[in-house]
């Protein structure tokens, strides 16, 4: 599919219309945020447990409008300099070493020195940077992951760059833009964003799929794997998910599961391929005695009458 | 605001139904509110599912808060349906019944406790307000013990951060200093800058039981989460009893009395029992684990009366003791004569826990925040 400069659906069914072509099967109101995003051009708050497919909101958003994914992994301690911008000292130094070598460094003044130093082939852009200075046609999509584990002092900075979309340098000036990249956000609620942040953001709580739409995503993103297959294996998530887990598996290990059982070649689900590919869909030791305390034979059973149930 | 001229329909509908949710107890910014009309504008008001989807991702900003906002929504659209939305705004009024926790009987945990023979040892004969036993404070008193418990000072043993900050010597070069004198030298790095990895406080997690046999105590360790939760930065508090609530937010405020106040009402489950087990599962399951309880000092207090399956605290505490850098119980009851831990729920947590710790008195408080500020080298 080749890409299109812009997208701007019209309603909300467009847009899930499209993030479907593109791979990703959103529920009504996850399309309704993405279509809200685009519209209003605000950045987009994803919370959920882990493995619901926030991370892959922004990929697909960026397989469907053609503009660059890039990627910004927050964790605790992240600062400008790994965020937003850096100068690359060992460069600057060579170049100071050279002009001095030169005689170059006597000749021209202090300040001079300086300006030759903090220039642009001098400084290495960072994830934010390279989203607001991006010279492309197409707007690219940032995704700032898992921002509960920033700092506060880091989300403060956001706020700030996600209001106007621009970028101070001291040294250079001001960095801006007029086609402000699509901003994703994820978090995993370790702790609570601040809520200055959030009422920037429109904002949604990614939930599990619901049975039919997961066996859709499981033929949709594992090809290989059977019609009858697909729905036993979200069929027996199901009722994983039903068995009060420590870590309720989620699409992720849905997939997963998916992926093991066609690489085993199998065609159905029985006892022995569940209790041997366990791991892929648990993975707490706890969560796999929990299900094998109730039966996994059961659950295989239960799992068949669900698959055979039509919408 | 019926009669100003200019104001669309989708303007009227936000305000109003910005109003039902600030009613129900939403934190409703204008900004949001704002938002809500741009999108409308962009959805349309006529179809329920556009109007919904598109009030909740501008609206609502917590999952907690999905429960009573579609319940206001609920009764909302209804209302706008019957009554066309031009209609004042004002006039528009929505009562929302609460949860009720009718789950649990109170008058059953405490009755359990007293039961027991230990309970009746508690008292401390001292005089000495420091000394004094929490379940004999009155009211003023335990206004002392806030301002005395106001001083009590945190630490906790720091850990290394990712970011760097500058240092005599190192082995790590701080290249952007180095620079920076180079320039003034002419262009020669004669002065080398150092960095080494900087330092990060801890994260203090507290869960205070308050239920019916904490009673005497909850309230006055109250405060002291209170002072602990206002006096530093990173610390998070919740509540154990029928349910976990988190009552961070509500204890923030500087003024204790607010505060205080605030995080009572939050707590719907004061004295009534306790199922410590399921509600640690949920601390585990909802924040502990995911990583709001990862390399944090926790502190229990609690008497360790549990309702609940003695199995399931212990697998929980076992569970949250991986995660965490040290585990402290506080149990008011522990300073009582010849106390064994005979509450079930309290055997069952104990093997899990670095430090057991007294919380009947002041001088108890002072020595915990002690061991919280001098929590030594991490558990063999």
């Amino acid at each position: 599919m080749p890409p299109t400069p812009t997208v701007s659906p019209t309603t909300p069914a467009e847009v899930s219309q499209a993030l479907s072509l593109h791979g990703y099967l959103p529920d009504d109101g996850l399309a309704t945020a993405v279509f809200l995003t685009l519209a209003l051009k605000r950045p987009l708050l994803l919370e959920g447990e882990a493995g619901v497919g926030k991370t892959e909101v922004a990929k697909v958003l960026s397989r469907w409008t053609g503009g660059e994914l890039i990627r910004l992994q927050c964790y605790e301690g992240i600062n400008a300099a790994q965020a937003v911008y850096d100068w690359d000292y060992s460069r600057q130094l060579l170049h100071l070493r050279a002009a001095e070598a030169s005689g170059e460094a006597r000749g021209v003044g202090t300040g001079a020195l300086e300006e030759q130093l903090y220039n642009e082939r001098f400084l290495l852009k960072r994830a934010l940077l390279q989203a607001i200075d991006h010279r492309g046609e197409i707007p690219p999509v940032l995704l700032i992951d898992e921002i509960d584990r920033a700092d506060d002092e880091f989300e403060a900075y956001l706020l700030e760059m996600l209001s106007d979309y621009q970028i101070t340098i001291p040294e250079l000036g001001k960095f801006t833009t007029t086609r402000p990249p699509i901003v994703v956000l994820t978090s995993n609620r370790t702790r609570d964003v601040h809520d200055a942040l959030k009422r920037r953001c429109l904002y949604h709580w990614v939930e599990h799929p619901d049975f039919e739409r997961e066996v859709k995503i499981v033929r949709m993103r594992v090809p290989n794997v059977i019609e009858p297959l697909a729905r036993q294996v979200a069929a027996a998530v199901e009722v994983m998910r039903g068995l009060n887990m420590y870590k309720p598996p989620g699409v992720a290990e849905t997939i997963d599961w998916a992926q093991a059982l066609a690489a085993l070649g199998v065609t159905e689900l029985d006892e022995a391929t569940v209790e041997s590919t366990l791991g892929t869909v648990l993975k707490y030791r706890e969560d796999q005695e929990r299900a094998r305390q109730q039966g996994i034979a059961g659950m295989v059973k239960q799992a068949f009458e669900r698959s055979t149930q039509q919408p | 605001m019926s009669n100003v001229v200019g104001v669309s329909p989708a303007e009227r509908m936000a305000v109003t139904f910005a109003r039902v949710l600030r009613g129900a107890g939403l934190l409703v910014p204008i900004g949001n509110v704002l938002m809500f009309v741009e999108a409308l504008g962009r959805v349309g008001i006529d179809q329920r599912d556009h109007v919904y989807w598109a009030a909740r991702s501008t609206l609502v900003h917590r999952p907690e808060d999905v429960g009573i906002f579609d319940r206001a929504f609920g009764v909302f659209w209804e209302h706008a349906r019957m009554r066309p939305i031009d209609d004042d705004p004002d006039t528009i009024k929505v009562t929302l019944a609460t949860d009720e926790d009718d789950d649990d009987d109170d008058a059953d945990g405490s009755g359990q406790a007293n039961d027991d023979p230990t309970l009746t040892l508690r008292f401390s004969p001292t005089e000495v307000l420091r000394n004094k036993d929490f379940g004999a404070y009155d009211d003023a008193e335990l206004i002392l013990a806030q301002q005395m418990m106001s001083r009590l000072k945190f630490a906790g043993p720091p850990r290394r951060s990712f970011r760097f900050r500058p240092a005599q010597t190192g082995s790590r070069p701080d290249l952007r200093a180095t620079l920076r004198s180079a320039i003034s030298a002419g262009g020669e790095p004669i002065r080398r800058f150092w960095q080494e990895p900087g330092e990060r406080m801890r994260r203090l997690v507290l869960l205070l039981d308050v239920s019916g046999s904490m009673e005497p105590y909850a309230r006055a360790m109250l405060r002291f989460v209170h002072a602990a939760v206002a006096g530093r930065q990173r610390v998070e508090a919740f509540s154990l009893g029928t349910r976990l609530t988190r009552v961070t937010r509500e204890l923030n405020s500087r003024d204790p009395d607010l505060a205080l106040r605030q995080a009572s009402q939050r707590v719907q489950d004061w004295s009534g029992g306790t199922r410590l087990g399921e509600c640690l599962r949920a601390f585990n399951d909802e924040w502990g684990v995911r990583g709001l309880a990862r390399g944090a000092i926790v502190v229990i207090l609690s008497d360790g009366w549990d309702r609940g399956d003695p199995a399931v605290l212990g697998e929980q505490m076992q569970r949250l003791q991986r995660i965490t850098y040290d585990l402290i119980w506080v149990n008011p009851l522990k300073v009582s004569p010849g106390y064994a831990p005979l509450a079930r729920g309290m055997a069952a947590a104990l093997p899990y826990v670095d430090h057991f710790v007294e919380g009947h008195s002041l001088a108890a408080m002072e020595e915990l925040a002690n061991v919280i500020s001098g929590v030594s080298a991490r558990r063999s």
